[in-house]
Formats: structure tokens, sequence, C-alpha cells
């Protein structure tokens, strides 16, 4: 009997993800290259010129035309792929909105970077977390096994027929883009029972012509169509609960739920993280706890759809809850503390605090952890910079 | 003499272009002669508009609609995701203005050609930013009104020289490019026809009058695509295996006639129709010295 894994190797994220697209049989390919994405689009440049994955590979002028031409690959009937960063996914932004518009199931992976000015590569989300209202779910990713199983994993929800929707997934700067670890390849034969072949309903049509994305007036049906966006988004909570733990059976895998409770049965406190700087955060939550203090972790996996109803269930007797944010808004406080707090709204008592870390990669250190569950059991409201300003 | 051009008609009744709209023959002569087997796209544009609101579509053949920019990257998308479904017999076109083209969108027109999909780009030139009301484009000529260059007292009317998108994609060496326009339609006709059996990338610029943006009467959108040609206003000419052929007019008119039956170059004077006259006499000039080398 074929094992359901291929093997196990040592690859950077990056790999992770070009290794992912390939098992998900992507039939065109069309990126423009970006630091730290960059190796995404090598990999898989190397593979169609290889022969070892059958597909178009386009290689764009940019990242709005990247995007602009997945969309129009994907209508026309074949999956279809793309990967950016940082300014490249603020380029794509309008056709961002036309991929979820027009039902577009594709998948990007993104490689979370910072946002200039001042030039800089290194990581951060507020790229992605910009992104929230474009009608794309989004996967943060805490390990490269993930990243991989993300691509493989957000086809199969992209292309649902109650969802359509496309998907990133994402991965940190270097951390996770170029940093090596093992990584489980799923077997081809699985992945390929597993996912299938793209079967679109809406798609270019030659016998019954129509419109794609023509005109729509007040009264025609456009806020009925926006609409449908948001219920199949809302609606999808069940559908991944239940494609999550699917694939799980299907690979021998371990990905999390929307979210991963770490260490919150009994927490009084807790943090909630997304993507790889949760593993320090996991770290500290070990170390605080030998030192008696009750502490645990909410880790994201998914940000849309939100899983609000999945961080009110875990954060029932929790004393404190702080929310960690890896990027920046200007004139309120950050997207995730409001998704946050409105989910918690009436239903939850627990003081609900902010912290803003790690911009332009800046280093998010265990004492740095150490003082936001200090500052949690000390204090409550407002929002807290960490490590800034410091000497 | 009758027209010999296909009967078969891809577009239909019903659609909401204006009375006399050069773009809409434009689609229509384009589709007689690429036949039921093609997908166009569209950016935003009057094409956006013209073939009716959801679900209805004036047109036999799927459109996919775009955003501005991206006619060039939307074509390469469509042409690879066809072909990787063994589609290659499928035409795919863009159906895009001269703002969408000349400017928004050049860099993906351009990058579209360079990388040699097999595609046809139709740019149908209206000279302005026809559907958000008259605005100058790169495409827009030297001489004329509109509302962003609207003459006032400081005679503030288009001050530089249209952008000629087809002299770029020569440039680009771009394996067949064309100027053609709707007074013509045999020659049109025939130029997408043979833009359709050559495999790579192709462009077509159909200069498509706009009654209400060169305020024109409506029945005289055939005559005006006519005398542009006549006048040396729009020359027609064909870029095929590197070599150019330019189509000498069987008579000449003077380019008083084109200019004085549209409002848009009503204000200019003798001297300054003198000056654009000596302009379009030195790009005649131009384009026999290029087709001789």
């Amino acid at each position: 009997m074929e094992s359901i894994q291929a093997s196990r190797r040592i690859m950077t994220g990056n790999e992770a993800v070009a290794t992912g697209v390939k098992l998900s049989r992507v039939k065109v390919i069309s990126a423009y290259p970006i630091t730290p994405q960059t190796t995404i689009v090598e990999e898989l440049a190397e593979m169609v010129a290889n022969g070892e994955l059958d597909s178009k590979f386009i290689e764009v002028e940019s990242e709005h035309s990247a995007l602009a031409s997945v969309i129009a690959s994907e209508l026309s009937g074949a999956r279809s792929f793309t990967a950016s960063s940082s300014h490249g996914i603020l380029y794509m932004h309008e056709n961002l909105h036309w991929a979820s518009g027009m039902r577009a199931p594709l998948v990007m992976s993104v490689v979370n970077r910072a946002i200039g000015p001042p030039w800089n590569i290194w990581s951060e989300q507020t790229d992605t977390f910009n992104q929230r209202d474009t009608g794309w779910l989004q996967i943060y990713c805490e390990s490269n096994q993930e990243a991989m199983d993300s691509v493989l994993l957000g086809y199969k929800i992209a292309e649902n027929k109650s969802i359509l929707l496309p998907v990133m997934n994402m991965l940190d700067a270097f951390t996770l883009s170029h940093t090596s670890e093992p990584v489980e390849i799923r077997s081809e034969r699985t992945a390929y029972d597993y996912l299938g072949d793209l079967d679109l309903d809406f798609k270019l049509d030659f016998k019954n012509p129509g419109g794609y994305g023509s005109l729509l007036g007040p009264d025609g049906p456009f806020m009925e169509m926006k609409k449908d966006m948001r219920d199949s988004m809302y609606n999808s909570i069940k559908l991944i609960k239940r494609e999550i733990s699917n694939f799980n059976d299907q690979f021998e895998a371990n990905l999390p739920g929307l979210t991963e409770n770490f260490m919150m049965e009994d927490a009084d406190y807790a943090l909630i993280t997304t993507g790889a700087i949760s593993s320090t955060a996991k770290y500290t939550v070990r170390k605080l706890r030998a030192q008696g203090l009750k502490t645990g972790l909410i880790r994201l996996f998914f940000y849309r759809p939100f899983p609000g109803d999945d961080i009110l269930k875990a954060v029932r007797g929790l004393k404190g809850l702080g929310v960690v944010e890896r990027n920046v808004s200007y004139g309120q406080r950050g997207p995730t503390y409001e998704d946050v707090v409105s989910s918690l709204y009436g239903k939850a008592d627990v003081p609900v605090r902010n912290y803003v870390v790690g911009l332009g990669g800046r280093d998010i250190r265990v004492k740095d952890y150490e003082k936001m569950f200090e500052n949690l059991v000390e204090t409550d409201g407002g929002m807290e910079w960490i490590n800034v300003g410091v000497t | 003499m009758p027209l010999t051009f296909p009967k078969e008609e891809y577009m239909q009744k019903g659609h909401s272009a204006c009375a006399g709209c050069g773009a809409t023959l434009s689609m229509r002569y384009v589709l007689k002669a690429l036949g039921p087997k093609s997908v166009v796209s569209v950016p935003a544009s009057c094409w956006a508009v013209i073939p009716g609101e959801f679900p209805y579509t004036s047109l036999n053949i799927p459109m996919l609609y775009t955003t501005f920019a991206s006619s060039g990257a939307s074509i390469s998308g469509l042409r690879e995701g066809l072909d990787s479904q063994g589609k290659e017999d499928y035409n795919v076109v863009a159906f895009a203005g001269d703002g969408g083209t000349a400017d928004i969108g050049l860099q993906g027109l351009s990058a579209a050609m360079e990388r040699g999909h097999n595609v046809l780009y139709v740019m149908y030139d209206n000279e302005a930013y026809m559907n958000t009301g008259i605005q100058r484009s790169g495409s827009t000529p030297y001489g004329a009104w509109t509302t962003t260059t609207p003459v006032g007292i400081k005679r503030d009317y288009k001050k530089s020289n249209k952008k000629f998108v087809a002299d770029l994609m020569i440039a680009q060496n771009v394996p067949y490019v064309a100027t053609a326009t709707i007074g013509f339609p045999e020659d049109l006709e025939r130029k997408v026809a043979t833009a359709k059996l050559i495999k790579g990338p192709k462009f077509i610029q159909i200069l498509s009058p706009c009654p209400p943006g060169w305020y024109y009467n409506s029945s005289d959108t055939i005559k005006i695509s006519r005398l542009a040609v006549e006048a040396n206003v729009f020359p027609l000419y064909e870029y095929r295996n590197g070599k150019l052929t330019v189509y000498k007019p069987a008579k000449t008119v003077p380019l008083r006639d084109y200019l004085s039956l549209q409002g848009r170059f009503g204000h200019l004077n003798d001297v300054e129709i003198g000056e654009i006259e000596r302009a379009l006499e030195e790009r005649w000039q131009y384009l026999l010295r290029r087709e001789k080398d």
C-alpha cells in the first residue's frame, strides 16, 4: 500500500508552498517577483521547465497583471495560482475585489512583509490585514507544514460550490519563507484523490454566452450578489471545520481548527496571535505556567472568516486577554482587536488589551511576551506598543 | 458596390450605445471576421456599458469584464487557461478603448505582446475618455477640445500630439499590427481575418468616431471615418513580418473638410489648422519612409 506521506524533507516555507501547488495540479501560474516571495515563483518555474508540473507559466510584468491574468484563466476553467507579498498585494488591491466578486476560487500564497516607506523587506502582516475586506478567505500559517497543506486545503475550500471564494494563505517573511524545517510531503496520489479536477459551474460558456462581471444598476441584483458573498463567507465556517477534519483524516495531518487553543482549559490570562510568532508565545506560556501563572494562547489559523464564536468559547473564565497585532492601523486600534472585541461584546466579561508588535521585522522575544502577560495581570484597557523605542 | 464581408451577426439589437456610435460598428465588424469561437475581454470603457445590464448581453459570444488596466493580462490568462484545456482553436480578443490602451493599460498591453501569447488586442480609438464624458487621453489629437482641455479664454485645447499606439507596437516588433476604421469595412474585416490566421500576438487600432464626444451629427459617423483617412489624419497601415505597408487613399481631401464637421475643433483658427496640417504631412512622409525601409 502506498504511503500517505511521500517523504519527509527539510524545506523552506517557500519550497513547501511550491510543493503544495504541484500537489494541487495547478494548470496556470502567473506571478511577478518580490522579495521574499521570489523563491516560490522560481521553484515553480523550475518544476514547469523540468516537466514535473504540467502548467502554463505566465511571467507577468506586475502583480496587478498577475492577479488579472489568473482571474481570467480560472474562469476559463483552469485551476490557477499566484503568489506575492507586501507592495505586490497592495498593487493588486482592485483585482482582489474583482477575484472574489467573480467568484474565482483561486489560491494565492502571500509572504507577509512590511510596507514602506521606509523600504523594509522583513516580516509584518499589515499587507494582508489591509485586505481583510476584499472577500478572500485568509489563513495564517505557523509552520512550513501548514504552508504546504494550506495550499491543498485552500483549493478544496475555495472550490466548494457553496463557498466559491478565493483563499490567501500567509507565511511570515524569512521566519517561514526562507527557514528550513522538516515537512511531510503529501503523496501525489492521495492529493489527487482528495482535490480532484476543477469543476466550475460558473465559467466561460461558449454555447450559452454571457457577460462575466457585466453592468448592474441600483435595482439589479448587485446588492444581492454582495450579500451572497458575505453569506458564503459566514456560512463557510462549518464547512471549513469539516474540510480540516477531512484533511487530517486523509493525510494523517494535524491542522488545527479555525483557531488553535494552546493550554486554554484552565487559563487565567491568554494572548491571541497569528503566524509564526505564535511559537515563541507558546514557549512563553509554558515557561510562565512552570512559574505558576496560568497562561494560554489562542492562535488564529483563519482570520477570514473570523472565528468569533470559537474565541468566545475559549475565553470563558479568563481574567485578561491580550490581542497581539503584527500590523498597524492608524486612528483606531488594530483590526484583530476590533474583531475580537466585537465578537465578545455583551457575551463575555473579560478585559481585552491590544499589543502592537514586530513591525518591519522587529524581534518579538520571550521577554516581550512576558511583558504582555505581566501587563495583563496588572492593568486593563489601553493599547501598548511592545519592544519599541527601547535601547 | 455590394459589401463582401460575412453576413453572420454576432452582435444583436438591443444594446445601449449612442446613435451613430463608431465603437459599436467596430465590435460588429471584428466579430464578423472572427466568428463564434471567440471570447472578448473588455476593461472599463464604453464597451463595458454597451452590451447592456446583467443578465442580458447583446453579443453572441462570451465576454469577460476586467479592471481598467488589465486587458493585456486578462487575455494572457484566458489564452493560457484555454490552451491548458486543449482549446487552442478559440480566438482570444481584448476590446479596449484608447484610454484603456494608450494610458492606463499600456504596460499590460506591451507586456502581453512581448510575451507572445496567441491573442488579438483591438484598440477602439474614439480619441478620449468617452464613457466618463470626454476627457483627454494620450490618444486625443492635437488641437482637440475635451472637458479637460476646455479651450477657455487661454486657448487651452490639447497641446500635445496624439500617441499612436500602433507605432509603439511596431517599435516592439509585434508580429501583426494594423490601423483600420469603420468607414472602410472590407479593409477592417480583411485585417482581422489576417490577424486571425497568425499564431501569436496581434494588435489592431480602429478609429471609431464618437458623435457626442466629437460634436457632430450622428448620421455623419461613416463620413467622418472616411474623411479621417482621406485627410491623412488617420493613415491606414499594416505591419507584418517586419514590413510596413501604407494605404494610399484613392482621393485626398483638405484637412478642413474633416475638422469642420466636428465641434471639438470648432475653436481652431487658420494658423492653428495650418500647423496641424504640417504636422500631419510630416507624419505621412515618415510613414512613407518607413514603408521603403
